[in-house]
């Protein structure tokens, strides 16, 4: 018996371009950014004032006020996410299915809000203690541990935490072990939630975020848009699925990972090329079989050019018929729930046949001269979809996705 | 001509960040020759905002590639007073 075939019956998402799937899948196909000005940090402190934030988030809404003073925020969007997802699936859970259910999350920071504030209480305001909700709160695993709480899922259950490719990393883990058949079913993404002033001062310093908004792959673009959100994936065997009678959105077929050991910030195209190549055999395609790439695309001068001479590397004059988009444009860099958000937005591009677009693109770049699907998005049904991440470190990971028909 | 204190200084800082000796420095040295990569650019930018109270703006940051344009730049920033008026120096 070969490995087996691996479904995505269950999507959720809550990001600044929509607060559910639907949502977001409405605003990825209108080409609709959700960059605005900050609302989390007064005007005037940071040299960026624009932010891809989740829009008239509740806390209340979703969460008894116990739950809110135990969650920090990137907890609570993954937990939100995850629980849209699970009801999209359709789940019917028992206690053996619990017992084998995975889930693998991706967070870059965790709690750094609460710790921000917790340390602004002991260092400014002479508090002399700390909240004991704070180690809770800031654990990076907070959110996956509080989605196997509450459902009661006692299998495999960790986060990992690999800057801008975490959540790439954790869909890459959780669709291994449901294929290997290790687990029947997973949980997998990633939530990050980064508006405090000190982790936005950090981000400021490397000079890598745009003053204005978050153009990629455009000659005039000028950084990356900090972003938060999250999203989850339900992970299934196929046939599991469809015995069930379930909502197959597109197949996750392979995965990636590799290592630049190159420069901690500067990114190489030989390891963005090496994880893109591994995820393709991995799904044991070829090249030109892919049709679509979401891309790392974060509207940094160095990454766009970058990812387009691996992308150049891996397909040759094939890349030259690709489509490639940054939906980075529209939900802003959500950095460790990256990964899963643009995972979502390729499931749904696989799933309508409609190729979400880079938006804000204004001036072809002869260093990203790829088909970028500028501005609006595009009908066209493809069958094989990659979904790039790459970080800060030099970490890259690569999923590739099929279309379901 | 730039200012030969002010050259001094933030010849000290780059040789203090980058751990090399200040000998080795000059108006005329390039951030390739002195080994100085992206990441150390955007250290020492935060170290000469912390030496003399300026703010650097990104977009003349990105363009500085020898010690004599990062002299002149700050130069600039200096004689212009509190430097770049984008922000406030520190956040409240």
């Amino acid at each position: 018996m070969g490995p087996r075939r691996v479904a995505i019956t269950g999507i959720g998402v809550i990001s600044a371009i929509g607060r559910n799937a639907g949502e977001f899948r409405k605003s990825l196909a209108d080409g609709a950014s959700g960059i605005r000005p900050m609302q989390s940090v007064a005007p005037g402190l940071l040299r960026f004032p624009n932010a891809a934030e989740v829009q008239d988030y509740d806390p209340a809404r979703h969460f008894d006020e116990k739950d809110v003073g135990l969650l920090d925020r990137f907890a609570q969007l993954g937990v939100v996410a995850a629980r849209e997802a699970i009801a999209d699936a359709g789940i019917e859970w028992t206690p053996e299915l619990r017992e084998r259910t995975a889930i693998v999350t991706g967070s870059c920071v965790g709690g750094q809000s609460t710790e921000d504030e917790g340390f602004v209480g002991l260092y400014k305001n002479n508090s002399g203690r700390v909240n004991p909700f704070t180690i809770p709160r800031i654990m990076a695993n907070a959110g996956a541990s509080r989605i196997s709480l509450e459902y009661g899922i006692t299998g495999p259950t960790w986060t990992i935490s690999t800057a801008c490719s975490s959540s790439n990393h954790a869909l890459g883990q959780a669709f291994w072990m449901v294929r290997s058949g290790s687990v029947e079913m997973a949980v997998t993404g990633g939530s990050e939630a980064i508006f405090s002033l000190g982790f936005l001062k950090a981000w400021e310093a490397m000079r890598v975020v745009s003053p204005d908004t978050c153009r990629p792959f455009s000659k005039n673009r000028r950084g990356l848009i900090l972003g938060e959100g999250g999203a989850a994936l339900i992970l299934e065997p196929l046939e599991a699925a469809r015995a069930r009678g379930a909502r197959i959105y597109a197949e996750i077929v392979g995965f990636g990972m590799s290592s630049d050991a190159h420069h901690i910030t500067q990114p190489s195209p030989e390891g963005a090329a090496r994880a893109m190549r591994a995820a393709i055999c991995d799904a044991r395609i070829d090249p030109e079989q892919i049709g679509y790439i979401n891309a790392h695309g974060t509207g940094t001068i160095a990454n766009d050019s970058t990812e387009t001479t691996a992308i150049r590397q891996v397909f040759g004059e094939y890349a030259n018929t690709l489509a490639v988009s940054s939906t980075k444009s529209m939900h802003g860099h959500a950095l460790g729930a990256a990964g899963a958000l643009e995972a979502i937005a390729t499931v749904l591009a696989l799933e309508t046949g409609v190729l979400p677009p880079t938006a804000n693109y204004t001036e072809p770049d002869p260093s990203c001269d790829l088909d970028v699907i500028p501005n609006e998005a595009r009908r066209a049904q493809v069958e094989y979809a990659l979904s790039n991440s790459f970080a800060f470190g030099g970490l890259n990971a690569v999923v590739a996705l099929r279309a379901w028909q | 001509m730039p200012d030969d204190d002010l050259t001094q200084r933030i010849i000290d800082v780059i040789a203090k960040t980058q751990h090399i000796p200040a000998e080795k420095i000059t108006l005329d040295s390039t951030f390739q020759e002195l080994n100085i990569d992206s990441l150390d650019g955007i250290n020492i930018l935060f170290a000469l905002e912390n030496e003399f109270n300026v703010n650097i703006p990104d977009d003349a940051a990105q363009s500085i590639r020898t010690v004599r344009e990062m002299v002149d730049g700050v130069t600039k920033l200096v004689e212009g007073g509190a430097g770049s008026s984008e922000q406030p120096a520190h956040a409240s």
